[in-house]
């Protein structure tokens, strides 16, 4: 049976023009333009969307929640990327 | 020789001996850690570390809600073809192919916890998960839509919005959206009693008769009192749960009897009465007998809701499978032509 089981997609949808594609779930289909279709029935009833996205799910590639501490570390001690890190003297705008 | 054959089987009996204990110790922390997590309202995603229990509780209760989305397509079904004007016929088919699409979700979110979508459907299939009893039961006349869509989905939206705020991401998202359409289906299931209930005394009888039918089944949506139910207390613990299923009953009661007295409808309940102490509505028991014999397979529909379902899958088997060798074929003749 699970030789003939559809493949995994997500999808993404840009709910209007000027915004990201964003990623609201996932579907099986056997092709991309059945997923397109399938997307459309399921995501898009009421109007959600005005463009579709998918991709199938085993080309997404993730990090590790486990390494995650490592890997965003790095930000985290740089507080001098932020406005706020900054004393603006008063009397000073459009800064 | 011997001395270091000896030294290296000692090795092993102590290398073995310490990791159980290691072994524990580092689970013991894991699940720290992860209490912690929830405790802070931290979401749970599908790739995090989570314990075993944690995620068969959530496959199980994922799963089955998946299968009342679907099963519960079938009692409505019933009606499409006879509802009683276009206006209401494309009504109907909007709210079933709205629970179709809402099992869907929950499939999904079954599957980012590792479980195969289409074992779970066999599982459904050979009785060894269920799906909410309500669905057991028949739908008898056009006024069973009505009855339905205001208790069975309001009973629904009770149990689910609390769901929104579940401590894993991919079910609380999935209840996020599901809520967002619910509330449709409760209104037209209301404006078809509330249309009855003005009409001839025939019809007015009518939605009279669904509702004395739907009642109780509704309030035993529930699930068993907090006493009986084996889940509840870990469920809260890990916010797979928010509320206990008492709770929630209670709150279904004291919102839809005043529905009932507005649309002119006795509550077939003689203990049914307002407690002003409590500033709750005080009911009778429940016939937990009925809840337990129609769980356990033996309600007025179970036998054909699953080989309605059961002969679905096999009767599709071939559409699957076709697609997939279209599929396949159209892949060959790119990689050919490219
Ligand atoms: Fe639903
Ligand atoms: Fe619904």
């Amino acid at each position: 049976m699970s030789q003939q089981e559809w493949p995994l997609w997500e999808v993404f949808i840009r709910s209007k023009k000027g915004l990201n594609h964003k990623h609201v779930g996932s579907l099986r289909a056997p092709d991309a333009q059945l997923a397109v279709e399938n997307a459309r029935d399921v995501y898009t009833r009421r109007s959600e969307g005005i463009s579709i996205w998918v991709v199938l799910s085993n080309n997404i590639v993730a990090s590790d929640p486990s390494e995650s501490p490592e890997l965003f570390e790095p930000a985290d001690d740089k507080v001098y990327r932020h406005p706020t890190f900054y004393d603006v003297p008063d009397g000073i705008s459009h800064m | 020789m011997l001395i270091l054959f000896v030294l290296i089987v000692l090795k092993h009996i102590f290398v073995l001996l310490s990791c159980v204990p290691m072994e524990n110790k580092n689970l013991e922390l894991l699940e720290e850690k992860f209490q912690q997590k929830i405790d802070q309202d931290i979401k749970i995603e599908p790739n995090d570390w989570m314990p075993d229990n944690y995620r068969q509780t959530l496959i199980r209760q994922i799963s089955q809600h998946a299968h009342s989305e679907v099963v519960g397509m079938l009692p409505e079904g019933n009606w499409i073809t006879r509802a009683p004007n276009l206006r209401r016929k494309a009504v109907l088919l909007a709210k079933v192919q709205d629970e179709a699409g809402h099992g869907l979700y929950l499939y999904s979110a079954v599957e980012t916890l590792g479980a195969d979508r289409e074992d779970t459907i066999d599982d459904l299939h050979s009785g060894k998960v269920k799906y909410s009893s309500i669905f057991n039961y028949p739908t008898l006349s056009w006024a069973d839509m009505g009855a339905i869509g205001w208790l069975v989905d309001g009973a629904a939206i009770m149990n689910q919005v609390p769901l929104c705020r579940c401590s894993y991401g991919p079910y609380a998202r999935a209840m996020v959206r599901v809520c967002k359409e619910e509330s449709f289906h409760q209104r037209q299931g209301f404006e078809i009693m509330t249309t009855l209930c003005k009409g001839t005394l025939e019809q007015k009888a009518m939605a009279q008769d669904a509702f004395n039918r739907f009642w109780w089944p509704a309030l035993m949506m529930f699930g068993p009192n907090d006493a009986e139910s084996k889940h509840t207390a870990q469920s809260m613990k890990w916010k797979i749960k928010r509320s206990t299923n008492d709770e929630l009953r209670q709150q279904f009661i004291d919102v839809t009897v005043p529905q009932a007295e507005l649309l002119g409808l006795t509550i077939p309940d003689a203990d049914l009465k307002w407690n002003e102490s409590t500033n709750h509505y005080d009911f009778g028991t429940i016939n937990w007998d009925e809840f337990w014999q129609v769980v356990n397979g033996n309600g007025p529909c179970n036998a054909e809701r699953i080989e309605a379902r059961t002969k679905a899958k096999e009767n599709g088997l071939w559409v699957r499978a076709a697609a997939m060798a279209h599929a396949e074929k159209q892949r060959e003749r790119t990689k050919q032509s490219a």
